[in-house]
């Protein structure tokens, strides 16, 4: 009998709901108004039960049946929960806000659901005393079983949230509003990655700026482009991995492929090079895109930071080239900064597609070195071109008359630096000698 | 140390009223060594960042007068006057030499070519230096300074050929072999620190800073030697000329103390400049 009276309750109930809706949220909620007939129909049922001793069964189908005419057309279920949830300043036991914006759900990606589909153990009201988590996983299977392989496994540190937003305002990722829409990405990410604190407590660089700076964080901040690079572009989304683990998509020897996803053109530049092929070829020092361009800030080539720190990483494996490259006016040039206008490895090596200069193809092959020279010395000539921008002027058999004139040189300075460095010692001495001894014979002040 | 140059000091001043002056320096040597010594400081200023430039202050200095493109060009600029000036004056020699006949330029005491009285001086200067020997007394050119000269006359050929032939190598490419391309980088980097080690130190010391002219000596600014240290440092000279009679020809109006002033500033700045550089240098070497 009580259950009967609640139902009846109902037909007063559903009708004051739809009326506060109209007035708070307007209309339509219309994928309800199934539900909310029924439970009327119900409440209708147990009112013709409890109502035919006073009034005849017929009067009673009368008043169901004009109470669903007089009924608006569009009805809603989500308004049994926004009844209480759309007040903005509802908190859980907790603290934590449990309002929903009605409005915006409704124009969400997950607007058509009810509010059950992932509140699933929320049925009734009073609520049950612990609501369990809502799991996107029910229907994110796919998503959710990468996110468990990443770095961002753990559910409970890492909730889908964190990366979409508010969970009641999860837009598709080509809008605008998304928190994983191209432009809005970096900001995203950087709730996490931009803090020092996270970034200690993990071992990572704070690479928010260097990002936002970098030619792709530019291109997407300030042109609005939506093809460049953002966090996901190189890091995946769901199934993130560190960077060591072979199946990353920033795995070094990955890399070629993951830039030239988008520079499709230099990847394959790259891969025609020596560096590409010794790179596919399993050898793992061979340098990648990133080695040289570097991660999150992608300094730009003409930079003198890029300028400055390239030749030398070049070195690090062709260390003879580069010593002797430090002997040369090329290099002095080079590590002044502030002036570009000096050949560096890559200005004569050709910097993604590197070949030896046995491949006629390369720019240091003999017959390419008037063209290659010629790009700043204008007039170079074939006898220009013999000048050796690798000479070693410290072994006789690589260059012996190089070598001879720096012997001479460097025989010429020491031998006039030591004898007069001899010589003005002791003339020092012996003056200082004989002006103390005439100022004493003087009489005088001496030192 | 302080006292001594006071003292010295004091009585040059009080004696300078009364003595005479006698012209050592033309105006125009003493134009061409400003011109010299200011483009050499300024080929200095802007090589050592070059030729050190791994250094922090190399890469510093770079910075401040905006990278190496403004180093370079202040480096060409000082190269072209002073090619200037070394072609100003070889032609005055060669005329005043070939053309005029002029004794004494290529040959004898007033020359700036070595003879056995150079090598006779260094023995006996040797000789003096372990007390071994009088001090012997020197011609117009002592062998020093007839060192400094061919030095510095060496190095500008050396120097200004190698550096033209980096600044136009293509067009040098044309008649030098193709290592010389590389050798002359070689040798305008030793050459010039030759020089810079030499004239900061050696010259310095032997011209400027020994006991005898501490702390400077200014006939190069003004021109002008009292004759008490035109007797006491070139007494040779000092005597052929009053031998030959021409000593009352040579005599000239005490300098004025503007120009005493003013050459001890220049003077001053400049060794100044070239001490920090010597530091500079021998850091980047040593260190």
């Amino acid at each position: 009998m009580p259950e009967a009276a609640l139902e009846v309750g109902s037909l007063i109930a559903v009708p004051v709901r739809w009326v506060v809706c109209l007035v708070r949220w307007g209309f339509p909620f219309p994928e309800d108004v199934t539900q909310d007939c029924a439970v009327l129909v119900s409440g209708v049922g147990s009112l013709i039960r409890i109502g035919a001793g006073l009034r005849s069964g017929i009067v009673s189908v009368c008043i169901a049946v004009l109470a669903l005419a007089v009924a608006p057309g569009v009805l809603h279920a989500q308004t049994d929960c926004l009844a209480c949830h759309a007040e903005k300043s509802m908190q859980d036991a907790a603290g934590h806000s449990i309002a929903v914006d009605g409005q915006k759900f409704k124009a969400s990606m997950h607007g058509s659901l009810k509010c059950g589909a992932c509140h699933a153990d929320i049925k009734a009201y009073p609520h049950p005393d612990h609501v369990a988590p809502v799991q996107c996983k029910s229907c994110h299977t796919g998503q959710a079983s990468d996110l468990e392989g990443s770095v961002h496994a753990g559910a409970s540190q890492h909730p889908c949230t964190s990366c979409h937003g508010d969970a009641h305002s999860i837009f598709p990722r080509t809008d605008a509003r998304s928190a994983i829409y191209p432009l809005n990405i970096a900001q995203t990410c950087s709730t996490c990655h931009g803090s020092d604190v996270v970034s200690k407590k993990h071992g990572l660089s704070n690479v928010a700026q260097p990002y936002v700076d970098s030619i792709h964080g530019m291109a997407l901040a300030r042109d609005g482009l939506l093809v460049a690079a953002n966090c996901t572009s190189c890091h995946g989304s769901h199934r993130i991995l560190n960077h060591r683990d072979p199946a990353s998509s920033t795995f070094k020897a990955n890399i070629p492929k993951t830039c030239g996803s988008c520079h499709a053109g230099i990847a394959e530049q790259y891969e025609r090079g020596v560096h590409g092929r010794a790179l596919a070829a399993g050898k793992s020092a061979a340098p990648v895109c990133t080695d040289c361009h570097t991660t999150h800030s992608i300094l730009k080539p003409d930079d003198a930071e890029f300028q400055l720190r390239t030749a030398p990483f070049c070195g690090s494996c062709h260390k003879a080239q580069f010593t002797t490259y430090r002997d040369t006016f090329h290099s002095q040039l080079s590590v002044l900064g502030g002036y570009v206008e000096t050949a560096r490895c890559w200005d004569c090596h050709g910097a993604h597609q590197v070949l030896p200069a046995s491949d006629p193809a390369s720019p240091v092959a003999p017959a390419n070195l008037v063209t290659t020279c010629g790009q700043c010395h204008q007039g170079a000539n074939p006898r220009f071109v013999q000048y050796q921008p690798h000479a070693n002027a410290h072994v006789f058999k690589l260059s012996p008359a190089l070598y001879l004139v720096r012997m001479f040189m460097n025989i010429l300075l020491i031998s006039v630096l030591t004898f007069f460095a001899i010589h003005t010692l002791m003339w020092l001495i012996r003056s200082r000698y004989e002006q103390v001894r005439k100022k004493k014979a003087e009489g005088g002040k001496n030192a | 140390m302080p006292d001594v140059e006071t003292v010295a000091g004091e009585t040059t001043e009080q004696a300078s009223r009364k003595e005479r002056y006698f012209l050592r320096f033309t105006r125009s040597q003493r134009v061409l060594h400003a011109v010299l010594f200011t483009t050499f400081l300024g080929l200095a200023a802007t090589g050592l960042p070059l030729r050190f430039s791994s250094t922090p202050w190399a890469v510093w200095s770079a910075q401040q007068v905006g990278g190496f493109g403004a180093i370079i060009f202040f480096h060409k600029l000082c190269a072209l006057i002073l090619t200037l000036a070394f072609l100003i004056h070889f032609k005055e020699v060669m005329m005043r030499g070939l053309a005029h006949k002029e004794k004494g330029i290529f040959w004898g005491p007033t020359s700036m070519v070595a003879n056995w009285q150079d090598a006779k001086d260094l023995f006996g200067h040797f000789r003096w230096f372990l007390g071994l020997g009088p001090k012997p007394q020197f011609e117009r050119y002592a062998y020093w300074e007839k060192f400094d000269y061919w030095a510095v006359f060496w190095g500008m050929v050396v120097i200004g050929f190698s550096g033209y032939a980096m600044w136009f190598a293509p067009f040098f490419a044309r008649f030098l072999p193709g290592w010389a391309l590389n050798a002359v980088l070689v040798v305008h980097g030793e050459e010039g620190l030759l020089a810079i080690l030499f004239i900061f130190s050696i010259h310095f010391v032997n011209t400027h800073l020994r006991p005898d002219s501490f702390p400077m000596d200014m006939v190069i600014f003004t021109g002008v030697e009292s004759e008490g240290e035109f007797r006491s440092k070139r007494r040779h000279e000092y005597e052929r000329l009053a031998a030959e009679g021409k000593l009352e020809s040579k005599t000239a109006p005490a300098p004025e103390a503007w120009l005493i002033k003013f050459s001890r500033i220049v003077g001053f700045t400049a060794i100044a400049i070239g001490l920090v550089l010597l530091v500079l240098t021998l850091s980047a070497m040593f260190l």
